[in-house]
């Protein structure tokens, strides 16, 4: 059903910390990993060993080098998956209703019984998070492991997405957006968390903390404020002897 | 309205069993649960109760389904029938293959044992395989160490008892400052991450000191984009800084390092730099309280720092006057080395101030009381949170050695070595230089060697030297030619073996080590090594026996495979023994075990080794009536006593009430009792024994109990290390042994033991090649068995050479571009990027994404082959001819460390384009190749 | 966007299919009898022709059944449901033509209305993605109409209406191709916005996520062959404007296929084109468009 709830009970999604992100490439392939084995068919990989190697992922990490004014060029990975968008453009094209958002916690899942791999809703979505699957031929997308983070059958603290459980930097946050009073939450409105491609209008829930400042000679190490603690306290070798007697007398 | 949505099984069944083991995708060995259905491996995920990896997981690891499932595997033993290189194989059976290694390994063991040279790569269980080394009496043994790090770890070792990474690591919950030296990746890829999250999390400052601003360098909050190979320089003059400013920790220097030790200081005289020492040989310091000479460790002694002693005319004074002296010199001011480090002077003093600051100004205090050695109690812990990490980025040059010392003795002038928010140690580290083996190298026949192989020399006795002073060691390690080369150097094994320097061995044994490819130097030239034959048509290295898991290039050079398993199909320990996996907080080690049982005719090689060992009826794998002592790998992790109570594994042993960690006799339930725990085991470090390792008396007991060493043995960090004095002294002329003379000058110069910088410009001819060309280890790759993964190939499946603005407007190069880049020693032609967050003469790319054609059960044409590459062509094992003719090994001249970032390229456009140069014609593969496409499922 | 042969093909032809009919259903021309069914069956050969080439496109076309069910909010649900009522009307209406020799007027109109109402509904599947401008504009669905009505004035052999509605849709095009480059930029969505990283400084991609391609590359971007963009919109405009000539010399039916053709052709070219030239802002994040 492809009309969007007018409201969802929760906003469930994604943190991002863009300043964190060592981009080791960890929550995709644990992300292929769990999806392969896990919700509706698995991610395929075509040429998996030969010229052309491609394949389905739900998540991908993407690398940007940025050159401010002045001072050095930054690197900054950039992992991207769904970002189950309050306004999801791939909801309402889908002319099956294959393609829905849920109303209990706002994920946008695909619902591959009904898919017809049209590929409409990769179209719809600006920011590439869905993917044609090329043995089974129907749309995938994050899920959100909507399979483990209501999982009965794993113990309480491992349902979470795949992607946040497996991130070593802890740079993926999961939980509810809708809710101000949530950590993730907190920790937008703290490190003025984004959303991405605002001007399309599809109020992404997933959010980016944008990296902090970087190379500010000023803030931490301003030479000046530094200056005195490296005041000589004698011109040379000698000098220094004299004044260690000294010092080490006050120990 | 109604919103009929699909009803979703959001409690589907994980797996009908989850079996706990640890993961081998790389060497920093995280804990893993692997999730079985239908008794197949369904799902990998990181194991929460781990002390590696609290649960968190990297690609590789979260790709292990795709490694144990690789087509590449080798399903049986084969031996070669095609010509070396071909890879044409004929599989045959166990039994077959030990009948044709006997044929070879038995003679050569009764007549001469060091014509077996055994090498092993990224061997996680040197214990053992050296043993068997030991056992069958060659002294050609070492893993990889000697290309890999050896300048981090010994230069650790001989400066604190320990380096980083698996010895040590920054405090990460207390550190307010860390400064990441040279660090793409490291061993410990999984805690690192985890710690950069932590002080990310804190607020905390990170700096970058690197050539290429990547990964860890990327989230640095400042990047210091240092010129190559210059970092000694940049580090000692902090130093200056610091010293000039009377910014270091006098107390801690006093009391805890041998800064205030009185050297010999009679002109010319054969102690001449050495330690004055009393009759028991223990090193003197003037005692503050007294005024009068004192061993450094006499009870309630204050060594002063000043300290001076007049004897015969001559005026002793302490290491530290030297220190003062040397490193107040003008030549290590900011403005004297700005220029060379490609970092303005301000900027290095801003750094050096900020060290300062956070040290001294912002220092932490734990109220944990302690006692040190001399018996003096502390009643808190003092910190001093700037904390420093580093690898292979300062380690891999021929200035390696010193820039680590340098590296080193600056967190102990500013005294965050084992103090809070400073580096810590990992059991059993700290251990110094005194308390680990000589090395040894004395061969007879039919024999076991007369003691370890590898080993940390205190002077020019413990050499490897036979009686006409050439070297004992296939190698040439622990030769006046790097005397300090304490992993040996196995980049050097393969062209000794074929120039017969300085003997001709008759067979090349190895395991897990990509000798042909991505490990070695000079790669088209070891190719050349390995199958060139002298005038009788026979091979010039005449047996190659390897062990390897899958399909590699190595397997193709080899005429006989072992087989082994893959890393969840076998037994294997992760011994205290060996390199362990312990946290600062914590001491443990762990197993594998075979969570699937093989679907092929493959055996774990330490298990073949029990075999062979056996039938070879070496001491140690046989019992008194001959009969085979270890079944196999499992048997000897249960069974094998090393000292009394200490074996293998320090989990579960038999003590006097029940089971123990530590100390204990056999449990013969000992690796049940590991599955049981998760494949682990870990007992907490006490708290009052946490920091100040070295000198604190409570962790010293903890350690004796815990079986790391038999007595207590505390000792001082060396900022001078005597042991390179005593090289010196030799190269000056006095001793028995004597350098050849073309070394004199280079040991005098090179062998200094306060830390030094020279450059390794000139004999890289780096005014004709001007630009510094790096690798860097890719985070979802290790080394060269990625490739096989059909998931971690998607990621880097072909690998460009990034190139920095200047060079690329240079050149003005293109998107799509080819570059032919030439190095004193070759040509390669490869694709380049740009990348603007690089070192203005740098340049790089991913380490090992290159492959040989056929390979890797890939398609001949896999990217990896047409548009993936190795440097490695570029890089000789020797450097070029010097003045008189003479051409040194590519190594540090102390450790004998691979100085594989010392490569000096030139960068051109390349014309031709398509196909990466150098171009091999494809190797068979024994293994065929694998299905076209994939869609992974076993639920359902 | 990459420009499948399959949606190509079946736009054109179905633009076409429907466009006959609009004409059918006006009665212009209203044969009966032998001539009525080899009219309607011209008709429906094109617009059924093209929808099944679309299904081609489909990963899954088992559950094509489906895709009538989300006509609320899917433009491809609608313009399939507005497909399968107007070839019913239209079938019915042709049904009496043929067997009848009777023309039912109101149903015709009907028909005709449904058929222009459908490739107004095809128009809007590219029309309404917010995700690539070019096609994001009222002119997608103008252009999409004019060639569906010249198209099918010229089939209808309604010459004196075609002579009209042929040059104004080449003009159209002519337009279209002048102004539409200006669009993606207009939109204001950037590797900046996309990524927003903009205020620390110039963004540009590194690395790409995978050495290895992957299905949004694919698909959505498709910078090969843009190259020819130039040649091929001028080929295109002349192949529109030809059947206007040819239809102002003296009717023969040889000119009159030959003006088809290039019609035909010409709209295939310019359809070509609308996929190639189309950029997604999903390129943004590979620094590609
Ligand atoms: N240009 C350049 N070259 C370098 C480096 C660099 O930085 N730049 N780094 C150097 C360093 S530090 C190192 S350590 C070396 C590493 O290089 P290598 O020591 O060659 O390590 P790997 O390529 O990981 O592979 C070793 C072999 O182990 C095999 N193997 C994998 N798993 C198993 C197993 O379970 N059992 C057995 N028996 N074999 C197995 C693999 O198939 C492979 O053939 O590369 C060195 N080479
Ligand atoms: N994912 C993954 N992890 C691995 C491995 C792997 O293959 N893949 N290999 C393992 C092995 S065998 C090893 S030895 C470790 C090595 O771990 P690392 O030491 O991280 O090894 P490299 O990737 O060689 O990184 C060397 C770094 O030093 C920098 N560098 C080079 N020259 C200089 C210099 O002169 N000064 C400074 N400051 N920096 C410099 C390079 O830019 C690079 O960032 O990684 C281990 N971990
Ligand atoms: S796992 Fe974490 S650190 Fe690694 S790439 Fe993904 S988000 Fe970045
Ligand atoms: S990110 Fe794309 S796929 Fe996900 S909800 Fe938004 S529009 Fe749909
Ligand atoms: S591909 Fe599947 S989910 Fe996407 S729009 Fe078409 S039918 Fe809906
Ligand atoms: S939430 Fe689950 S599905 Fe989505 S990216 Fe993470 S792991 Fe993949
Ligand atoms: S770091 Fe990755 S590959 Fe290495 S042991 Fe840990 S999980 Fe395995
Ligand atoms: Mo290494």
């Amino acid at each position: 059903m492809t009309t969007l709830p007018t409201h969802t009970e929760k906003k469930l999604g994604l943190v991002i910390d863009l300043d964190t992100c060592v981009g080791c490439h960890a929550c995709v392939v644990s992300c292929k990993g769990w999806n392969t084995e896990n919700y509706g068919a698995p991610l395929s990989d075509q040429d998996a060993y030969g010229a052309n190697p491609s394949g389905t992922f739900l998540n991908r990490v993407h690398s940007y080098e940025v050159q401010p004014e002045a001072g050095p060029a930054q690197l900054i990975h950039f992992p991207k998956s769904c970002l189950h968008c309050d306004d999801a453009p791939c909801v309402t094209v889908c002319p099956t209703g294959a393609s829905y958002k849920r109303v209990e916690d706002g994920i946008v899942l695909v619902n591959e019984a009904d898919c017809i791999g049209c590929g409409l809703c990769a179209w719809a979505c600006p920011y590439g998070a869905r993917e044609l699957d090329q043995q089974e031929g129907v749309m995938k997308k994050c899920t959100l492991c909507v399979d483990r983070i209501y999982n009965e059958n794993l113990p309480e603290e491992d349902r979470q997405p795949a992607c946040v459980r497996t991130c070593p930097a802890g740079a993926r946050h999961f939980g509810d957006l809708g809710d101000e009073n949530s950590d993730v939450s907190k920790l937008v409105a703290e490190r003025g968390g984004v959303d991405l491609m605002p001007e399309q209008g599809t109020k992404p829930v997933n959010k980016y903390l944008p990296p902090r400042l970087k190379d500010d000679y000023t803030n931490t190490g301003d030479i000046d404020i530094l200056a005195p603690l490296l005041e000589p306290v004698a011109p040379d070798a000698k000098g220094i002897l004299g004044w260690l007697d000294k010092a080490l007398e006050k120990l | 309205m109604g919103f009929n949505q699909p009803v979703v099984d959001t409690s589907p069944k994980v797996s009908d069993e989850v079996r706990k083991t640890t993961c081998y995708m790389c060497a920093c060995r995280c804990g893993i649960n692997v999730h079985m259905k239908e008794g197949k491996v369904a799902y990998i995920e990181g194991n929460k109760d781990h002390p590696v990896n609290q649960g968190v997981l990297c690609a590789k690891g979260s790709a292990g389904i795709m490694q144990v499932n690789a087509p590449s595997r080798l399903r049986a033993p084969m031996k070669r029938v095609g010509e070396r290189g071909s890879g044409e194989f004929e599989e045959i059976t166990w039994e077959e293959a030990y009948d044709i290694a006997m044929s070879k390994l038995k003679p050569i063991r009764d007549e001469d044992p060091s014509k077996l040279a055994f090498f092993t790569g990224r061997d996680q269980s040197q214990s053992f395989t050296s043993l068997w080394a030991q056992g069958f009496g060659t002294p050609n043994y070492a893993a990889h160490g000697g290309f890999c790090s050896v300048n981090m770890a010994a230069a650790g070792i001989y400066t604190m008892g320990g380096a980083f990474w698996e010895f040590g690591q920054p405090d990460w919950d207390h550190t307010k400052m860390l400064m990441i030296f040279g660090v793409a990746e490291d061993h410990d890829s999984n805690p690192i991450k985890m710690g950069l999250g932590k002080i990310k999390a804190r607020g905390a400052k990170v700096v970058g000191v690197n050539p290429i601003r990547s990964g860890y360098n990327a989230v640095a909050d400042e990047w210091v984009g240092i010129t190559p190979g210059t970092d000694g320089l940049f580090i000692l003059s902090m130093l200056h800084c610091l010293i000039k400013a009377g910014k270091i920790d006098l107390d801690y220097l006093s009391q805890f390092t041998n800064a205030p030790v009185l050297l010999d200081e009679t002109d010319g005289g054969a102690e001449e730099g050495l330690f004055l020492k009393d009759k028991d040989g223990k090193a003197l310091v003037i005692d503050r309280n007294t005024g009068k000479l004192a061993p450094f460790d006499g009870k309630g002694v204050y060594p002063d720092l000043t300290g001076t002693h007049r004897k015969a005319g001559v005026t002793h004074r302490t290491v530290f006057h030297h220190m003062i002296e040397r490193y107040m010199s003008e030549e290590y001011a900011p403005e004297a080395v700005a220029e060379r480090c490609g970092i303005s002077a301000k900027r290095i003093r801003k750094l050096a101030a900020e060290l300062a600051d956070v040290a001294f100004n912002q220092a932490i205090e734990l109220d944990r009381p302690w006692t040190d050695f001399r018996g003096k109690k502390h009643d808190k812990m003092v910190g001093r949170p700037v904390s420093f990490h580093s690898m292979r980025g300062i380690s891999a040059h021929a200035n390696g050695f010193q820039t680590c010392r340098a590296l080193h003795v600056l967190q102990i002038m500013l005294g965050s070595v084992e103090t809070p928010g400073g580096m810590r140690f990992k059991p059993p580290y700290p251990k110094p230089a005194t308390a680990h083996p000589k090395p040894h190298c004395k061969v007879t026949p039919g024999a076991a060697l007369d003691g370890p192989h590898l080993g940390f020399t205190h002077g020019p006795d413990d050499l490897c030297l036979r009686e006409d002073g050439s070297a004992a060691r296939i190698d040439k390690a622990f030769t006046w030619e790097n005397p300090m080369s304490s992993h040996g150097m196995m980049h050097m094994v393969i062209s000794n073996a074929h120039a017969g320097d300085p003997y001709k061995i008759d067979t090349l044994f190895m395991y897990m080590a990509n000798m042909s490819w991505n490990s070695s130097m000079n790669t088209s030239g070891v190719i050349e090594m390995l199958t060139d034959k002298d005038e009788d048509g026979n091979y010039v290295i005449p047996n190659i026996i390897y062990s390897d898991a899958y399909s590699s290039e190595m397997v193709a050079y080899s005429d006989l495979i072992l087989p082994d398993t893959t890393y969840l199909e076998r037994h294997d320990c992760i011994s205290l023994l060996d390199r362990p996996i312990c946290e600062a907080d914590a001491v443990a080690d762990a197993i594998r075990w075979p969570v699937v049982e093989p679907d092929r005719d493959v055996k774990g090689f330490q298990s073949a080794l029990c075999d062979l060992g056996a039938r070879l009826g070496l001491p140690g794998f046989v019992n008194e009536d001959g009969s085979q002592k270890y079944e196999d790998y499992a048997d000897y992790i249960t069974n094998h006593i090393r000292r009394p109570g200490v074996g293998p594994l320090a989990g579960w042993r038999v003590g006097e009430d029940g089971l123990q960690g530590g100390r204990g006799e056999v449990n013969e339930a000992q690796l049940d009792a590991y599955i049981e725990n998760g494949g682990f085991w870990m007992e907490h470090v006490p708290e009052d024994a946490a920091y100040y390792k070295p000198f604190n008396m409570g962790y010293q007991d903890w350690a004796v109990k815990m079986g790391f060493f038999d007595a207590v043995q505390p000792y001082i960090f060396q900022l001078y290390v005597e042991p390179m004095r005593k090289f010196q002294l030799a190269a000056e002329g006095h001793g028995e042994r004597q350098p050849p003379e073309h070394l004199r000058e280079r040991i005098k110069h090179t062998l200094d033991p306060l830390p030094i910088w020279y450059s390794n410009e000139p004999e890289n001819l780096a005014d004709q090649y001007p630009v510094t060309a790096l690798t860097q280890r890719p985070m979802a790759m290790y080394h060269s068995w990625g490739s096989q993964n059909a998931w971690l190939r998607q990621i880097h499946g072909h690998n460009p050479l990034y190139v920095p603005t200047k060079i690329w407007e240079q050149n003005d190069f293109e998107e799509g571009d080819w570059a032919k880049v030439v190095s004193p020693h070759g040509e390669i032609v490869v694709p380049v990027a740009h990348m603007a967050a690089l070192n203005d003469n740098t340049v790089w790319t991913w380490n090992a994404i290159g492959k040989r054609k056929g390979a890797w059960a890939l398609e001949e044409n896999a990217p990896e082959t047409t548009k993936g590459f190795l440097l490695n062509h570029l890089i000789h094992e020797l450097l070029p001819a010097n003045g008189d003719g003479m051409r040194w090994a590519n190594s540090d001249p102390i450790t004998g460390q691979a100085a594989w970032f010392d490569l000096k390229v030139r960068i051109e456009k390349s014309d031709v384009a398509g196909q990466t140069l150098p171009d091999f014609a494809p190797q068979k593969s024994p293994v065929g190749k694998g299905p076209k496409d994939l869609a992974w499922k076993l639920g359902k | 966007m990459h420009p499948a042969p399959s949606i190509i093909l079946f736009t054109v032809l179905s633009g076409l299919g429907f466009g006959l009919m609009i004409f059918l259903g006006l009665g212009m021309p209203s044969p009966t009898g032998i001539s009525a069914f080899i009219w309607f069956a011209i008709a429906y050969i094109l617009a059924v022709g093209g929808i099944i080439s679309s299904t081609f496109h489909l990963g899954n076309p088992k559950n094509i059944l489906k895709s009538f069910s989300q006509w609320r909010t899917s433009w491809l649900s609608r313009e399939g449901c507005l497909a399968v009522a107007t070839l019913l009307v239209m079938g019915i209406y042709g049904a009496a033509l043929v067997f009848l020799n009777m023309r039912i007027p109101l149903l015709g109109y009907v028909g005709s209305a449904l058929a222009l109402a459908t490739v107004y509904g095809t128009s809007m599947i590219y029309a309404q993605l917010k995700t690539v401008p070019r096609w994001n504009h009222p002119t997608t669905s103008v252009m999409f109409i004019a060639y569906a009505v010249s198209g099918g004035a010229l089939l209808a052999g309604q010459v004196s209406l075609a002579v009209w509605f042929l040059p104004a849709a080449a003009l159209l095009q002519l337009f279209i191709f002048l102004t539409a480059d200006g669009r993606f930029s207009a939109a204001g969505s950037t590797i900046a916005s996309a990524t927003q990283l903009g205020n620390i400084g110039s963004v540009r991609q590194f690395e790409p996520p995978h050495t290895g391609s992957n299905y949004l590359m694919k698909e959505m971007i498709h910078i090969v062959g843009r190259k020819h963009a130039l040649k091929l919109q001028i080929i295109s405009v002349v192949l529109l404007f030809t059947p206007v000539l040819l239809l102002l010399l003296p009717f023969s039916h040889a000119l009159a296929l030959v003006a088809v053709l290039a019609h035909v052709a010409g709209v295939i070219v310019a359809r070509w084109l609308f996929f190639a030239q189309a950029e997604h802002v999903v390129g943004l994040y590979y620094d590609k468009r």
